[in-house]
């Protein structure tokens, strides 16, 4: 297998991992609305439903992409795919 | 080397920047207490905001194409994500959503997960592959993935009709505020709105739009949060409300309960007399009251609308790589994240302000005399975002027998709990910022596409630079005249247009897009097919349900972005597979997109 589609196949498999995370916490979860709002993990005090489409999500949200670009640019830098200045 | 330098001093320059503006707010506050009209200090903000603006606009006109279109290829990455937070966040998000919340409780929420979970799709999917594609534009990647000047023509059709949607209601939104904040009528101030943004976009194009959307970025975050902050800690709630309000979420659902709701109706007759626009609370602050799939379906529309909306994705255009194109999503999501979790927290004080007979501003239960006589009140009555009635005559105001506009969350709270109206000020400033932040955006989304991708590229592609900058900027300002002209009749709410666009831009622009990265076999006739018929039956499907129609699987007025997107995916795939596959020049531009390091596929200026 060349080199680019060795990066193409880790990036492709880093990008189902990321969206199973985004999938799981966008989509998931909200089938469980009424369980959720039921159950006695409450953060911070708030009922889990409520917590969950407030900050919950959102948040993961901020943190998933920060984690998706680092793991993205160690595979760049994994092939040798870094840009350089200038590029 | 001017540019240079302001480049390397933009921490300064915004620094300085957002201490001049607290500067001003404090002067207000100290005019205000000296004896300024309530009116002079709103005139004073808004005048003053925009004054700023128009200028930095100025200071960033442009003769450049590279840099009207795209900036220059040199912002930084957490500048351009405050940038895209304030071209994201319209007059929606700031005026609106917290009422959305405050009425309609969970099953509204689907949308604070959806325009924030897009991002992801953003990041993961999209933005930094069509930064290395290096176009100028949404429908330019699509012309040159594909081939072809239907395929281009084809994204620029979808462009349009998602983005004029969308537009329509900002300058809408600008020319509310503009007409309470100055004091002059809707339909003047609705040019006066208009003014303000083409002042900020006309000179500079992008970049004169991304420098004004920084700026108005810090305009409106502080316009939110500050009353927020402030309300919590007055009515000792928490001093980090975010953290803090659980108590206070328990304390609503209490008082629900108490004061019957939901078990007191009123009678057809009674609501006939409540002025139109106006509601009262008839959900649940915090309990889920919809169905899973109503809830995914707003949500999963909302994410791959954002996904496909051209005004968000060309804002990754002026980033200097694809590494910071990648790490600028996180930063505006970030950026964004501030607002919307804070929309929830300023729904539940202002709803506690209301109802809670503990507190000195709650006025369920007082005589229904005594809260007409209240200032706020009288002044929010007339400007017709507030109503009480005593239904059934008992001369107590109930729960059931008061009634506010959605708008009123964001703009009366400040007053309603007692803040010095220094703050309404600043909210209708920071109002301001956001619904001229993003209407720029859109219209120069709208008029690149036309003055690149038709006139460019399609007409005449051999105009030289100036010509095309000449012709970019009349249709700018035509395109703004326009949507103006039909913001003026108010057609839709702010709020339904918006939704629209996402569904729209989803219908036409979301497997077109995804799949020019993803799938190498993916071919100009599969994806003019994707458009086209994703458009079409979307919008069949719109006015089907408008007009009466049943609809199916539960797919509404509000997420007929389903039914267009399947039919665009299906029929890109048939038609793709059927037809021959793209040649191998195409293939390798793929192979090359995949790639973070070397060239771009299209030249640095084209």
């Amino acid at each position: 297998m060349s080199k680019q589609a060795q990066h193409w196949e880790k990036t492709r498999n880093h990008l189902f991992v990321t969206l199973a995370i985004w999938f799981v916490f966008s989509i998931g979860i909200f089938f469980f609305g009424a369980e959720m709002e039921a159950s006695n993990f409450r953060p911070l005090g708030y009922p889990l439903s409520y917590y969950m489409t407030c900050q919950g999500s959102l948040g993961i949200f901020v943190i998933l992409i920060f984690w998706f670009a680092n793991r993205q640019e160690k595979i760049d830098e994994e092939f040798g795919y870094t840009e350089r200045e200038g590029d | 080397m001017i540019k240079g330098k302001f480049i390397d001093n933009l921490p300064k320059v915004y620094g300085i920047y957002t201490g001049g503006f607290l500067v001003f707010i404090i002067l207000m506050a100290i005019a205000e207490q000296a004896g300024m009209s309530a009116k002079l200090i709103g005139i004073f903000f808004v005048a003053f905001t925009v004054f700023i603006y128009a200028f930095i606009g100025w200071l960033s006109r442009t003769m450049q194409a590279d840099a009207y279109y795209v900036a220059g290829r040199q912002v930084p990455t957490v500048f351009n994500g405050m940038a895209t937070a304030a071209d994201w966040m319209s007059g929606a998000s700031f005026v609106a959503m917290a009422g959305g919340i405050y009425f309609k409780g969970y099953g509204y929420m689907a949308l604070l997960v959806g325009w924030t979970g897009g991002y992801v799709l953003v990041a993961s999917l999209l933005a930094p592959y069509l930064r290395k594609f290096g176009c100028y534009t949404v429908p330019d990647f699509i012309g040159t993935r594909y081939g072809g000047n239907l395929a281009r023509l084809s994204a620029v059709l979808v462009l349009t009709v998602a983005s004029f949607t969308y537009v329509t209601a900002q300058i809408n939104a600008t020319g509310t505020i503009a007409s309470v904040a100055l004091d002059i009528p809707f339909g003047i101030a609705v040019y006066v709105g208009l003014a303000s943004i083409l002042m900020c976009s006309m000179l500079g194009g992008m970049r004169a739009v991304t420098w004004t959307q920084v700026a108005q970025y810090i305009v409106l975050i502080i316009a939110y949060l500050l009353p927020v902050f402030w309300i919590s800690n007055k009515m000792g709630a928490g001093f980090f409300p975010h953290f803090m309000l659980a108590d206070e979420v328990a304390r609503i659902a209490e008082l629900e309960s108490q004061f019957g709701l939901g078990s007191v109706k009123n009678s057809a007759a009674d609501l006939a007399s409540v002025p139109k626009g106006l509601a009262g609370i008839t959900k649940a602050h915090s309990e889920v009251n919809t169905t899973p799939w109503k809830f995914i379906s707003l949500a999963v529309c909302m994410m791959a609308g954002t996904a496909s909306l051209p005004h968000v994705m060309m804002r990754y255009f002026t980033t200097p790589s694809v590494k910071t194109a990648r790490r600028s999503v996180g930063w505006s999501l970030f950026f964004i994240f501030l607002l919307y979790s804070s929309a929830p927290m300023l729904a539940t004080l202002s709803k506690l302000s209301l109802m809670d007979p503990n507190l000195s501003t709650g006025i369920i239960g007082k005589s229904i005399s005594d809260v007409q006589a209240l200032d706020w009140y009288q002044n929010w009555n007339q400007a017709n975002l507030m109503f009480v009635s005593d239904f059934n005559g008992n001369g107590t105001l109930e729960l059931n027998e008061f009634f506010m506009g959605g708008k009123a969350v964001v703009l009366a709270t400040p007053e309603i709990a007692g803040l010095p109206y220094v703050i309404s000020g600043l909210v209708a400033a920071g109002g301001m910022a956001a619904a001229m932040s993003t209407a720029d955006g859109l219209v120069l989304a709208i008029s690149n596409a036309l003055s690149h991708d038709i006139y460019y590229k399609i007409i005449n592609p051999k105009a030289e630079t100036a010509k095309r900058l000449i012709v970019a900027r009349v249709l700018l300002f035509l395109i703004g005249f326009a949507g103006a002209s039909i913001a003026a009749l108010e057609i839709q709410g702010i709020l339904g247009s918006v939704i629209w666009a996402f569904d729209f831009a989803m219908s036409g622009l979301f497997f077109p897009l995804v799949l020019g990265v993803w799938w190498k076999r993916a071919n100009a006739p599969g994806a003019v097919a994707g458009m086209l018929l994703g458009l079409i039956s979307g919008t069949a499907y719109l006015i089907w349900v408008r007009n009466g129609g049943a609809g199916f699987w539960g797919v509404t007025q509000l997420t007929f972005g389903i039914v267009g997107s399947l039919v665009s995916l299906v029929s890109m795939v048939i038609v793709s597979l059927i037809t021959k596959a793209p040649d191998a020049a195409t293939q390798r531009m793929v192979d090359e997109v995949r790639v973070p390091s070397g060239k771009t596929v299209l030249a640095k200026s084209h």
